[in-house]
């Protein structure tokens, strides 16, 4: 199986996202599934950009997806995360019903000396792949450690499951998919009542308010129901989670310390891979604890670099201006 | 019902399928298949001892909606007509293991018969009348309500059970556990209907039948009651009144359809119960409401089978697979074919009322057409032109009401096709299809047509004077 992939902003080296990198690429090894990166390929737009400037957002997907059109003639593209499968979908989507749009945004791309037809390229999810072109079969003969003992709650967000047109999973409100496939890899799932909520996407940059309840009602959901690794399939998702946990506990006074993985990193740990080749150990909220209970050894964080002392000011040196609004601080 | 199964002119046959039905109006021939009861009818005496005796308890999913349990062999309620026991061959240990037979040696009109086999009768009959009735939807189509996986989210099947005297709680109204009684219940209507996503339809009685449900709670357990409903839809005699009366007895309603049936705790006051997530579009907010207990007022769907049900009688059906009756508003108990009738909601959603008073309305029309002895036929019909006809069968199969038939080379007659005037619907399709143009429409033919094309051609040409309008 060979397919295109587009990676996207948030899985580029160095973010939250790089370990769902790592750990795709060390999955669908054993997997078959030959991923082939779409050359220069540009940002999706990711969530706000399509309510700013349409015009401007579907130019910028269709350049990717002209560009993934050239990609060895290959015509499905494999999109891991769920803002940029969305965006490629809904704009593919969009360009094939309204032929007028499709013909202002090739004049765009003109300009790049590129050219898309529209529903030359389809989008796929990650998920979606697995699930459906490789199958719970060939991950079930992949799998040579089982994830027994480990209490999952899956989540799938809200951008992966609707809207539902495109048939990407089985249900846009309750879906299933990812479910079975942490079973067939021997977790016990549990049926999490907020599997397809969101986790408040860029909110935490615009409102932390909403953005802490919408986090807190994801983690207490999966708190309540005792699970010990919130699973999800989206860097956003990962990043919210995750890296707003210890913010959200603060906001509220709660104590919760749900991890947050990849169902890329729990299959590669199924798969028997070794935690540092599934970029685990880089998450913020410490998932050593629950992955003891399956015998994983994570090696320990690096010791943070401690910060180099700020060099005292000598004597006879002459005092700094006051800004306006830092008076109180020198006191 | 007991008077329909004592009458000497009907002839009842419980546990039966039609089969194949031909022939036309005053003629059908039906072969019926009377499936294998394992109880012989002539020597049953409806005691019931088998059913005490018999060892293998099954969970109803018929008569109980899943919360009761029969026998292997039984009645499905007490008062059924006829009265004679099934033997359910899926569940019986004799059928399954060989062993048991319990039910033979307690009975002693000796009526167990466990070699019975299917029996297929073949009889003449004039007129049909079909009434076979509709499917409840299943809500664990839609997944966030959480029918299936929170176990206190009923149907309005299952909730009529509950509150049965008869039923398996003896009427008592209480939570899956079989004990707690709930201090609050949300009853969600338009569940599967009114609905993109499943049926566009109205179910027409899931209205009432939630007002009567929140009556029967309020009456028997004085839980607060929440009805989340699209509209209320309370038409026809005394049921405005009704839903009066419910709004008096203190039930509050919500408009707004629900978006989610959890049990996420989010708020304080929420743990432990089933929270309803809806819009209450009156005063245009959210609204999450803890209770105890759920019902989903679920919609009424085609038979599953109604497709084939309808092939076979040779009747058609909507979009969403109700019968079509012949005329909406004139005719809404016939059909497209002559002397078959539809009746109840085989035909669409209804209520008690307007099923019996279909019902009625279709027996009279049966009646009606026994007393005039004879068939009144619309005199638009299609004729096969004997000597132009090529015998090439093409009419045959695209006529929908099975009305031509194809006759055989004989006695150095040529082979051809004839139309039967008594099931032709004069539907035109035969006559587009014939490719030698031997078929024609009575009334319809071509040259009618033509001519009165030519007429109206004509008219102005030579009829009327037109006059010439000056421009002022």
């Amino acid at each position: 199986m060979r397919y295109s992939v587009f990676p996207g902003c948030s899985l580029e080296k160095g973010a939250a996202g790089y370990p769902y990198w790592q750990s795709m690429e060390a999955i669908l090894k054993p997997l078959g599934v030959e991923l082939v990166e779409v050359d220069d390929w540009n940002c999706c737009g990711a969530t706000e950009y399509i309510a700013l400037n349409r015009m401007a957002a579907y130019s910028l997907i269709a350049r990717t997806l002209a560009l993934a059109a050239k990609t060895d003639g290959l015509r499905e593209m494999v999109a891991p995360c769920s803002a940029c499968y969305l965006n490629l979908s809904k704009a593919d989507k969009y360009l094939t019903d309204d032929a007028a749009l499709a013909d202002k945004v090739n004049v765009a791309l003109g300009a790049g000396g590129l050219h898309y037809k529209p529903g030359t390229v389809k989008t796929r999810h990650l998920l979606d792949v697995i699930v459906n072109d490789v199958g719970y079969k060939a991950v079930e003969q992949q799998a040579t450690k089982s994830l027994a003992g480990l209490r999952i709650a899956p989540y799938y967000g809200c951008l992966l499951t609707r809207p539902a047109v495109y048939g990407q999973t089985d249900s846009p409100e309750y879906p299933t998919a990812l479910d079975k496939l942490m079973k067939v890899l021997g977790a016990e799932v549990v049926d999490y009542p907020m599997k397809a909520h969101c986790c408040g996407g860029h909110m935490t940059q615009i409102s932390e308010a909403s953005a802490f309840d919408m986090i807190r009602r994801l983690v207490k959901g999966a708190a309540d129901y005792h699970a010990d690794i919130i699973v999800t399939v989206c860097p956003m998702c990962q990043l919210n989670l995750d890296g707003f946990q210890g913010a959200m506990n603060r906001y509220y006074k709660g104590d919760y310390h749900v991890p947050v993985l990849y169902f890329t990193q729990m299959m590669g740990l199924a798969f028997g891979l070794d935690a540092a080749t599934l970029g685990i150990g880089a998450e913020i909220v410490d998932a050593r604890p629950a992955l003891s209970r399956i015998g994983v050894q994570v090696p320990p964080p690096e010791e943070e670099a401690k910060p180099a002392h700020k060099p005292r000011r000598p004597k006879e040196a002459l005092p700094m201006p006051v800004m306006p609004g830092s008076e109180e601080v020198e006191q | 019902m007991v008077s329909v199964g004592n009458h000497p002119n009907i002839n009842l046959m419980a546990y039966s399928e039609v089969t194949q039905v031909s022939g036309y109006v005053g003629n059908f021939t039906v072969t019926v298949r009377q499936k294998a009861s394992y109880v012989d009818k002539e020597k049953c005496t409806g005691c019931g001892v088998c059913q005490d005796k018999c060892p293998k308890k099954v969970i109803d999913q018929a008569y109980e909606a899943g919360l009761g349990h029969r026998k292997a062999i039984y009645k499905p309620f007490p008062q059924a007509v006829p009265k004679f026991p099934v033997l359910d061959r899926e569940n019986c240990t004799f059928f399954q293991k060989g062993t048991c037979k319990a039910c033979e040696k307690f009975c002693e009109s000796n009526a167990i018969d466990f070699k019975q086999q299917d029996e297929f009768v073949t009889f003449p009959v004039g007129n049909i009348v079909l009434a076979t009735g509709f499917d409840p939807f299943d809500p664990r189509r839609i997944a966030q309500y959480g029918y299936g996986r929170l176990a206190n989210v009923f149907t309005s099947m299952e909730f009529e059970r509950l509150s049965s005297a008869g039923g398996p709680t003896g009427g008592k109204i209480v939570l899956r556990d079989g004990v707690t009684a709930p201090q609050s219940v949300g009853i969600i209507h338009c569940v599967g209907s009114r609905d993109k996503h499943y049926n566009n339809y109205c179910s027409v009685i899931c209205c009432m039948q939630s007002l009567k449900l929140a009556h029967l709670i309020k009456e028997k357990t004085g839980a607060t009651v929440y009805n989340f409903y699209t509209d209320m839809r309370t038409a026809f005699k005394d049921y405005d009144e009704f839903y009066q009366r419910v709004l008096s007895e203190g039930t509050l309603f919500v408009r707004g359809r629900v978006a989610e049936v959890t049990d996420a705790a989010r708020l304080p006051g929420e743990e432990g119960k089933l929270i309803i997530q809806a819009e209450d579009t009156l005063i245009g907010k959210q609204r999450r409401v803890p209770v105890d207990m759920v019902v989903l007022s679920t919609a009424l769907e085609p038979r599953h089978d109604a497709k084939e049900v309808g092939q076979r009688f040779g009747i058609s059906g909507s979009a969403a697979g109700w019968f079509i009756e012949r005329h909406p508003k004139l005719d809404p108990v016939a059909t497209m074919t002559e002397g078959v009738f539809i009746a109840g909601c085989a035909q669409g959603p209804k209520d008690i009322p307007a099923s019996v008073a279909q019902g009625a309305a279709a027996a009279a029309r049966v009646v009606g057409k026994i007393n005039q002895k004879e068939i009144a036929v619309e005199p638009i019909r299609a004729s096969i032109d004997k000597d132009r006809c090529s015998a090439c069968r093409i009419c045959n199969n695209q006529c929908p009401f099975k009305a031509i038939s194809y006759i055989p080379e004989k006695n150095g007659q040529r082979a051809y096709s004839e139309v039967n005037p008594a099931l032709c619907q004069g539907c035109g399709t035969c006559v587009a299809a014939c490719p030698s143009g031997a078929i024609a429409g009575t009334v319809f033919s071509s040259q009618q047509i033509m001519a009165q094309l030519n007429g109206l051609m004509l008219l102005n040409v030579n009829g009327a004077s037109v006059e010439e309008k000056v421009p002022a």
